[in-house]
């Protein structure tokens, strides 16, 4: 079974923006400008916050509005980007419905998430885990 | 160092101009944080300067592990405080340190003054002068915070650091508020601020920081991030916050209240970490970049007297120092009339430890009939009287008339003008913390470059002297020295205090070392001590000594842990203390 991220209770989410931090240092950088993921406060910190990440959904908008199919439909959910094709258009951000693609300024290309998992090693209070699809629904957002 | 860091965005409020400047030997020489700003306030802040003028600047700093490093989350400003006149350093963290560094800046330097309100918003290299009038006179500053999140972009990379209408009105301890409940809160940025006509500043970022060895990099990330989250080393900050500190104080008779005419409050459990954890707390928030977790919110629900079944719930953040501060310092006998009186300050943009020990003064000074109905404008102070503090700070605010106006000027103000300064408890102007912990804390406070028990944290010294042997004068000088100077590295680097058991000589050498500077322990710590005199220098040259300090009468009569502490001997340690910092050799 292919996997991807899910938000199990983000009720428990401090916004210490772990996850967003481990993302791009997958690339060993600092800073967060690779980050497939993303947390911000539901309109103020005293509401608590939102984790915007992929949702491998089966039949992705993001992956239909490419121009140049940089983006695969993943078996069993979810896109692979190949960014030798990618010419930066932007659609995909816009297409997805979370808001769960990001832009890399810099490279003038989208952050995709590629479901390793690497984020929800680093959440200290389990917010976020690996999951295979399918195997659970998710509880909140 | 990396390429970003040594990038200094100068911002002239006169002239609506900015300029980026490379400054990498200023960054190589002090890291960044405090080594840096110390520096560019010597540079840009001319002497004598009237910290209301436009010749005072604000300089915001980050450093090498900021956006790299976790807990490195708090940025340092420095300013000269209208409060003390001389020295002006304030930390926060929220988003601020982050932002800053992800929008490609070591420091931000605030110059000049606008004629008309404004604020500026920074995203990466645009910066905007916008207007702010419509925002200024707004009677809640969470609003402000509100109404920018709506209209400026970097929604979870951006700060938004703002002020109230304490700032407005040059209150000398207004606060400047970051991310609804993170402050620079001490020393009166917050009216610097106001003098410039700046309400807010706003900064986001989203960047890459390069590592040369990737690696490395990440093995001494996952050492740290391992050790903040499974240690017991921070387990204190997360499980009850700060807050956990009020019992355990009051047990041993160090926690100021009512002035400090008492060093243990008969109400002290109904205030604590514990009872608020059970009935208040309604949810737990990090600063960016920080597992642990320390902030602590309280959930207050409140009925409308006018209408039934018509309730408010209301966000509220405490800390060891605001349950002192707002809660035995001036009597409150329970967590409701202390959550109330910290969202008051919230509201204004007003420092609530300098608020706490001013209202404490002016209670007491009523008490005694040194001052009346007339000067408090028919208000009863009278210890834990919550609905008259409430409408007190509302004056102080206001300035309603000259009694309110010295209170808006502190406490050395207020006990020039109308006497009482034997239990004024201001160490050179700032109000006293909240710790009664023996001869180290009260030393700290007075020796402290910003009068801050932050500074040596003499509090934590005398806790555990009281465990072990007896210091001498000349050993307590020492370590309280050797500790202020460490804390430097800390605050350029920049991390937060808390973590100052992570951070450790070792680790901060291994960190830098991986970032491409070669320091060695011995070599951080003499810098250490070079930033703590180049900060001493800055207040000398305004005129302050160490020697010309007093400490308040009061300290002298309420029983310490150590039971009465004897001037004699503390300033002892003062005079020792100023050798160390005076010895350049």
């Amino acid at each position: 079974m292919v996997k991807r991220l899910s938000v199990l209770d983000a009720n428990r989410c401090t916004g210490c923006q772990s996850c967003m931090f481990a993302c791009s240092r997958r690339f060993g950088v600092g800073g967060l400008a690779h980050s497939a993921i993303h947390v911000r406060s539901v309109g103020g910190i005293e509401h608590g916050f939102v984790v915007i990440v992929c949702r491998a959904c089966p039949n992705p908008p993001c992956a239909k509005v490419c121009p140049v199919d940089a983006l695969k439909v993943r078996e069993g959910g979810g896109v692979i980007l190949d960014a030798t094709k990618c010419i930066g258009c932007g659609f995909c951000a816009k297409s997805c419905p979370y808001g769960a693609i990001f832009w890399n300024e810099k490279e003038n290309k989208p952050n995709i998430c590629v479901y390793c998992g690497y984020c929800a090693r680093y959440c200290p209070h389990d917010v976020i885990a690996l999951e295979e699809v399918g195997e659970k629904i998710w509880t909140s957002t | 160092m990396d390429e970003y860091l040594k990038n200094v965005l100068y911002i002239d409020l006169s002239r609506k101009k900015f300029w980026i400047e490379d400054r990498r030997n200023l960054f190589e020489e002090y890291l960044g944080g405090v080594g840096v700003a110390s520096k560019i306030l010597l540079e840009e802040c001319p002497k004598n300067a009237n910290p209301f003028g436009p010749e005072n600047v604000i300089v915001f700093a980050v450093g090498p592990l900021n956006g790299l490093f976790p807990l490195a989350s708090k940025t340092v400003a420095c300013f000269k405080s209208p409060l003390t006149k001389f020295y002006g350093e304030s930390h926060a963290g929220g988003r601020s340190a982050v932002a800053i560094r992800q929008a490609g800046y070591g420091a931000i330097v605030i110059k000049g003054e606008s004629e008309t309100p404004v604020y500026v918003a920074v995203h990466g290299k645009n910066v905007l002068f916008r207007d702010a009038s419509a925002l200024w006179g707004l009677r809640n500053s969470i609003t402000v915070g509100r109404v920018l999140r709506e209209i400026e972009g970097g929604a979870g990379v951006r700060t938004i650091m703002r002020i109230g209408v304490a700032g407005e009105n040059l209150v000398t301890y207004a606060s400047v508020n970051t991310e609804t409940y993170r402050h620079f809160g001490r020393l009166g940025l917050g009216a610097v601020f106001g003098s410039k006509k700046l309400k807010a500043l706003v900064v986001s970022g989203k960047m890459t920081i390069p590592v040369s060895n990737a690696r490395e990099y990440r093995e001494l990330y996952d050492k740290i991030y391992m050790t903040s989250i499974k240690s017991s080393v921070m387990r204190k900050y997360h499980d009850l916050g700060t807050a956990s500190n009020i019992i355990p104080l009051n047990t041993i008779h160090a926690l100021p209240s009512k002035n400090l005419k008492e060093s243990s409050f008969e109400y002290a459990e109904n205030i604590s970490g514990e009872r608020l954890a059970e009935k208040y707390l309604g949810r737990r928030v990090a600063c960016a970049h920080c597992p642990v977790a320390c902030i602590h919110l309280a959930s207050l629900r409140e009925p409308y007297i006018t209408e039934p079944y018509f309730y408010k719930t209301t966000m509220i953040s405490y800390d060891h120092e605001l349950l002192y501060s707002l809660g035995s310092m001036i009597g409150v006998r329970d967590a409701e009339g202390v959550l109330k009186l910290i969202d008051e300050v919230e509201k204004w943009g007003i420092d609530a430890m300098m608020t706490g020990t001013v209202l404490a003064w002016m209670t007491e000074a009523y008490e005694r009939g040194v001052v009346g109905e007339s000067e408090t404008l028919g208000l009863k102070l009278e210890w834990g009287s919550v609905g008259t503090y409430i409408k007190a700070i509302e004056y102080i605010v206001k300035r309603n008339n000259e009694f309110y106006k010295a209170a808006s000027e502190g406490l050395d103000a207020l006990s020039s003008r109308y006497g009482g300064k034997e239990f004024a408890l201001s160490y050179g102007g700032n109000g006293m913390p909240g710790y009664h912990t023996g001869p180290g804390t009260h030393i700290t406070y007075l020796t402290g470059a910003r009068h801050s028990h932050l500074d040596s944290a003499g509090y934590s010294l005398d806790q555990e002297t009281l465990k072990g042997k007896q210091l001498s004068e000349k050993e307590i000088a020492e370590k309280l020295f050797h500790e202020e100077s460490w804390r430097q590295i800390l605050s350029s680097l920049v991390v937060c205090f808390f973590s100052r058991g992570i951070y450790t000589p070792e680790i901060v050498c291994d960190a830098l070392n991986i970032l491409g500077y070669n320091f060695n322990e011995e070599e951080l710590k003499r810098l250490g001590k070079k930033i703590l005199r180049n900060k001493n220098d800055f207040r000398e040259r305004e005129g302050f000594n160490i020697l010309d300090q007093k400490f308040p009468k009061r300290i002298f009569e309420t029983p310490t842990p150590f039971g009465i502490l004897e001037e004699k001997t503390l300033y002892e340690s003062v005079k020792e203390f100023c050798n160390l910092l005076k010895d350049h050799s």
